[in-house]
């Protein structure tokens, strides 16, 4: 697990890829990326540091980082797995998906495992009805669930 | 005459829901069957308000932008499909709009049924205040029924027993804010219409408040979801002006209901001169509400101004008569008779033993204009002499000598809503988002939409960086040096030949112009040479006069920073010379401009309070002048100018003056070097205070006079921009006379025939008498709410701008401006420079914002530093710190921020437990004795506590306030 990092260490850090970002165009979600990239989450104390560097207001960028729920306030478990929960994948039975994972792993939706070994996270549309109902492991998509999959799926995180 | 307003009801301004277009072509449409004429690019919703159809809305109002965002403001256009959004919808030529159909009804209502949904019960009885636009919308749609139910997700339910109010906590319920002071925020009532967040940044420019989350989960938060006291949030109120609902609302009307009658007036703080429906329950005030149709703020206000009006009810406020023998005395309340036909007495008596000359008065920028010319009009007519001065003395007195030697009239030259041509602001010495906060909201927006800005100033001030805001050029120069740094921007116009050649033949004297060229363009004026004195970068003085004399309309604001120097009036004329030498004067986007920092310091400076100067800026050696006065005053007028502030003091310590009438200025806390102010006014034998609390200089009077605050007299203020502004006596004053009244009451005791029973008179006389304020009265005042002066026949409805056809004078005078150094410089005692200002909750010497709940946000002056400075000092955070120059020391905790250059130290002067003063030397400007506030030479060292100083100037303050109880009756 991610240790939270301290916070003059998180200022100068969100500084430099600031100092890196800041002249292309529209830089303050690209800065979000690469800040959660760098500390696996979206530090708050890297927000004011941010307001800074560009001008802006804190409440403007915690409208901004708390609007997308990609952006993390804390740090995930190694792994990360999303359940889409979309119409299609709903209507593919990806309730009794998520009921089974949440099952296996011990843990709802929002949170992480005891050990950090796994977070997981609701989803709304993978681009992937076609193969619902779908799912993505640590940024790779994966369709057609089924029990198989799901316990391939939940003995890897664990492992 | 009695024109005294009568306001029984609740002024109610039309909200026409988008803001008015400039466009000049005409549109027409039919709005339900009635033609409507509006300019271009007004939207449906604003044309139908002004043929007085009024269409229900929400997030749409008309001091914001349009949103679109709640779709209760739907209609239905011929030839069009759907129901599109009026607020969004522009109009067009021919179009036939529709704003009632059964099919609008429908959907409005059930609109209005799903807001209630998650809204709490009782959404239009109990939970508020049941008179937000929200509760009249609801019942403006016929909403009758919701089938939803008002279990919401983000409120308190009915039933359950853990929450406030016996209820149980939804699953988003968050709960009340009320850590801000004057307002509180409930999220349970928020409809999320982003009115407020909107405000925050079109109106106020802070973007303190955004939208948090999305979908259910969506709520209006302050800064990084903190309370609003710990946010960015600078208490303005636009959020809670703008909210439709009771999520953000007044304590006061929370606690006390809503106001019922209103009248509108002027605000007394400084000298922005907002305009303020004054709103009134029970003889009480309830809030203060920006009015629309005030010129000078547009609807717009600050935290002073809307919330901090708490000092007209502070139990400190002295609402009888007080005399005492020795100000080692305690004070005896008297009646008004006893005390007024005691100081007449005492006047005379001194006049009698002492000489005509040995008495005077101070006139108060806090006053009327009406009470000001009455006061100079006493100590002239009655005291017989010229010993009058004003507070502006000490602010801006180098502004009217400056620009009247320059320009040839005493004033700025723009109104506010110049600043929205403008193209390149420059700020000089000034920081309008702490001082002219309304001001400043409105340079911010010029400067979102794209003007550039040049700041000259020590420190590094909001306006030089704050969201959305950053300055293309800041001159971070040493304290002192502004007349050397101006003028290298004059070096750079005329050596890069950027001057306005076609401009200065026709409006300035151009022998004295090249003169004027010459000597800029010596080489100690360059900024390679000045930049080593200043400590500024020269190249970025030569890229700030390229951006002044070249960016388009170039714009000068100054404050204090300008003319509280030995060469406050040269920097003046410097100032003068650039925006000449780069035809920056004239027109709208231009100009001079100083920002005046009282509410009438430029009214009291008009109406003839310095001692050389009669109403209107004329000397009082001008026989024809005088003769006006002396006919209509029956009395042969002095024609040698009295004494200034600071000579009445030197006078009082030689023992030649005895006495002084003082009106609203607390020249112990507000005047150079306290130690001899202090001692001036022990030397007096009868010091009268005329004010609404026992102030510093009070301490030393021997008379007290209960004031009136702007809430309780007729009259009218003079702002920044030249305005005449109304105020409206909204409650009966508590001390029994309005201060104009009270001065008559003191001129009647002493012999004259004084008869005016309503301040619209002294007006009459003052326009009678001045010919640039000939037209000006109160009838015309209540007809067009404001003027600019000169108002006479040549411009009967005010002047804007001035000098736009040639200058005042004739031609404009660019006078030389060398800088010379301060005697006042930094050596190994005293090493570090220190400047002072203001911050925004608090005002001037504190005297009203220190008796409200403003305290909030500054309970005490701070030393700033840099970390540099501070260490190798020894000096932490929050650690008390002595500060000692060659006049004084105090002590005080210190702030560490680079804000503040190494070498420069920063305070504010709101406290009298601080006692700047006592640090600030007796140095002042050449031309006006303006003191030299902004440059001392200090040593900062770590200290235990208060100096012995101020111990014994808060236990002889503390004995000098003791009232004797009342004898019991025989």
């Amino acid at each position: 697990m991610t240790m939270q990092a301290a916070s003059t260490e998180i200022a100068s850090r969100t500084a430099a890829i600031i100092d890196e970002m800041k002249g292309i165009e529209g830089p303050l979600l690209p800065i979000l990326h690469s800040i959660q990239d760098e500390f696996g989450y979206v530090p708050k104390d890297a927000l004011p540091v941010i307001a800074d560097g560009l001008n802006l207001s804190r409440a403007e960028v915690h409208g901004v980082v708390s609007f997308y729920h990609d952006f993390r306030a804390k740090p995930a478990g190694r792994h990360v797995l999303k359940l889409c929960q979309a119409e299609a994948c709903q209507s593919m039975g990806s309730d009794a998906v998520a009921a089974k994972v949440k099952q296996l792993l011990g843990i709802d939706f929002h949170e992480t495992t005891r050990d950090g070994s796994v977070t997981l996270e609701p989803v709304y549309c993978l681009g992937l009805c076609a193969c619902s109902p779908s799912a993505m492991l640590n940024g790779e998509v994966i369709g057609r669930l089924d029990d198989e999959k799901i316990e391939e799926i939940v003995a890897e995180v664990r492992s | 005459m009695n024109i005294k307003a009568d306001f029984p009801t609740l002024i109610q301004e039309i909200d026409y829901g988008t803001p008015e277009s400039k466009a000049t072509k005409q549109v027409t449409l039919t709005v339900d069957g009635q033609s409507i004429t509006v300019p271009e690019g007004t939207s449906i919703m604003r044309a139908a308000m002004e043929g007085g159809v009024e269409i229900p809305k929400l997030c749409a109002t008309d001091m914001l932008d349009s949103f679109g965002s709640c779709r209760v403001c739907l209609v239905e256009i011929e030839g069009r499909g759907g129901t599109p959004a009026s607020c969004t919808t522009p109009v067009g030529e021919g179009m036939v709009v529709r704003t009632q159909s059964e099919r609008l009804d429908a959907i409005r209502r059930g609109v209005m049924e799903l807001y209630v949904s998650d809204h709490p019960s009782g959404w239009n009885e109990k939970a508020g205040t049941g008179a937000s636009e929200f509760d009249a919308v609801a019942k403006s749609v016929g909403l009758t029924e919701n089938r939803y139910g008002v279990e919401g997700r983000n409120h308190v339910k009915e039933e359950g027993g853990v929450a406030p109010g016996h209820g149980s906590l939804a699953v988003d319920y968050i709960a009340r804010d009320e850590s801000n002071p004057y307002f509180t925020y409930d999220p349970a009532q928020c409809i999320v219409c982003s009115r407020c967040v909107r405000a925050c940044e079109e109106v106020q420019g802070t973007f303190a408040l955004t939208i948090e989350g999305r979908g259910f989960e969506s709520r209006m938060v302050a800064g990084m979801h903190e309370d609003f006291i710990a946010s960015e949030c600078v208490s303005c109120g636009a959020c809670v002006q703008a909210c439709p609902t009771d999520a953000l609302r007044e304590k006061t009307v929370l606690e006390k209901g809503m106001p019922e009658r209103s009248a509108v007036t002027t605000c007394a703080y400084c000298g922005v001169g907002c305009s303020f429906k004054a709103e009134v329950k029970d003889d009480e005030v309830i809030r203060m509400m920006p009015y629309k149709d005030g010129k000078a703020n547009h609807g717009h206000s600050c935290v002073k101004g809307r919330f901090a009006y708490g000092y007209a009810t502070h139990k400190d406020r002295i609402l009888s008569p007080m005399i005492r023998e020795k100000i080692t005395d305690p004070w005896r309340e008297v009646s008004w008779e006893e005390a007024i036909a005691h100081t007449a007495k005492e006047f005379r008596r001194i006049q009698y033993q002492y000489g005509r000359t040995a008495i005077g008065g101070i006139t108060s920028s806090r006053c009327t204009n009406e009470e000001t010319y009455l006061v100079q009009k006493l100590v002239r007519q009655g005291f017989r002499n010229n010993n009058v001065d004003t507070c502006a003395r000490v602010c801006h007195s180098p502004t009217g000598y400056g620009l009247g030697q320059t320009y040839g009239t005493s004033a700025g030259t723009q109104d506010f809503d110049s600043v929205e041509y403008t193209d390149v602001a420059v700020i000089i010495g000034a920081n309008p988002a702490s001082a002219h906060p309304v001001f400043a909201s409105r340079l911010k927006k010029r400067l979102r939409q794209g003007a550039k800005l040049i700041v000259i100033d020590p420190r590094r001030t909001e306006m030089v960086k704050s969201a959305h805001i950053e300055a293309d050029y800041h001159l971070p120069l040493k304290p002192g040096t502004n007349v050397a740094v101006l003028t290298a921007l004059a070096h750079v116009i005329v050596t890069e030949s950027l001057f306005d050649e076609a401009f200065i033949r026709e409006r300035c004297d151009w022998t004295e112009f090249q003169d004027w060229a010459s000597f800029v363009a010596l080489p100690e004026n360059s900024p390679e040479t000045v930049g080593k004195l200043s400590g500024v970068d020269p190249e970025v003085i030569r890229g700030a006069a390229r951006l002044y004399a070249k960016g388009g309309n170039g714009a000068i604001y100054y404050g204090l920073g300008v003319t509280e120097h030995s060469q406050g009036s040269t920097t003046v004329m410097a100032i003068a010379n650039l925006a000449m030498a780069t035809g920056n004067i004239g027109r709208p986007g231009v100009g001079v401009n100083p920002l005046r920092g009282q509410n009438n310091v430029q009214g009291s400076c008009d109406m003839g309070s310095f001692p050389h100067e009669l109403p209107g800026y004329r000397h009082i050696s001008g026989d024809a002048v005088r003769d006006i006065y002396e006919s209509l005053w029956g009395v042969k007028l002095d024609e040698e100018p009295g004494l200034r502030i600071p000579n009445m003091l030197d006078a009082a310590v030689d023992g030649a003056f005895k006495g002084i009438y003082i009106q609203g200025e607390d020249i112990l806390q507000s005047d150079p070097d306290t130690k001899h102010v202090a001692g001036g006014l022990a030397a007096m034998e009868c010091v009268v205070v005329h004010d609404l609390f026992l102030n510093e200089t009070a301490n030393y009077a021997h008379v007290f006079l209960p004031g009136s605050t702007f809430l309780e007299k007729d009259g009218t203020f003079t702002n920044a921009e030249r305005r005449i502004n109304m105020v409206r006596k909204v409650l009966e004053p508590k001390a029994r006379y309005a201060d104009w009244e009270a001065t008559q009451e003191l001129a009647r005791a002493i012999g004259l025939d004084w008869n005016y029973t309503h301040p619209s008179q002294i007006m009459d006389e003052i326009a009678k008498t001045t010919p640039s304020f000939a037209g000006v009265s109160f009838e015309l005042l209540e007809r067009v709410g404001s003027v600019q002066w000169p108002c006479n026949e040549k411009a009967p409805l005010g002047t804007p701008i001035m000098h736009v056809d040639g200058f005042v004078r004739g031609k404009g005078k660019f006078i030389r401006t060398e800088y010379v150094a301060t005697d006042e410089r930094t050596g190994p005692r005293y090493p570090l420079l220190l400047t002072t200002g203001r911050i925004l909750s608090q005002y001037n010497v504190g005297a009203q914002t220190r008796r409200t709940e403003n305290v909030a946000w500054h309970a005490e002056d701070r030393l700033e530093i840099h970390p540099h400075d501070a260490e190798v000092r020894g000096v932490r955070e929050g650690d008390w710190v002595r500060l000692a120059s060659r006049s004084g020391e105090t002590t005080l905790r210190a702030l560490i921020t680079d804000r503040v250059s190494p070498g420069v130290v920063y305070t504010t002067f709101h406290h009298p437990d601080t006692q700047a003063n006592v640090i600030t030397t007796d140095f002042s400007d050449w031309a006006t004795n303006c003191p030299e506030y902004k440059v001392t030479a200090v040593q900062v060292a770590p200290s235990n506590g208060p100096t012995d100083w101020q111990k014994d100037y808060n236990e002889q303050a503390r004995q000098s306030r003791r009232i004797a109880p009342l004898a019991a009756a025989e």
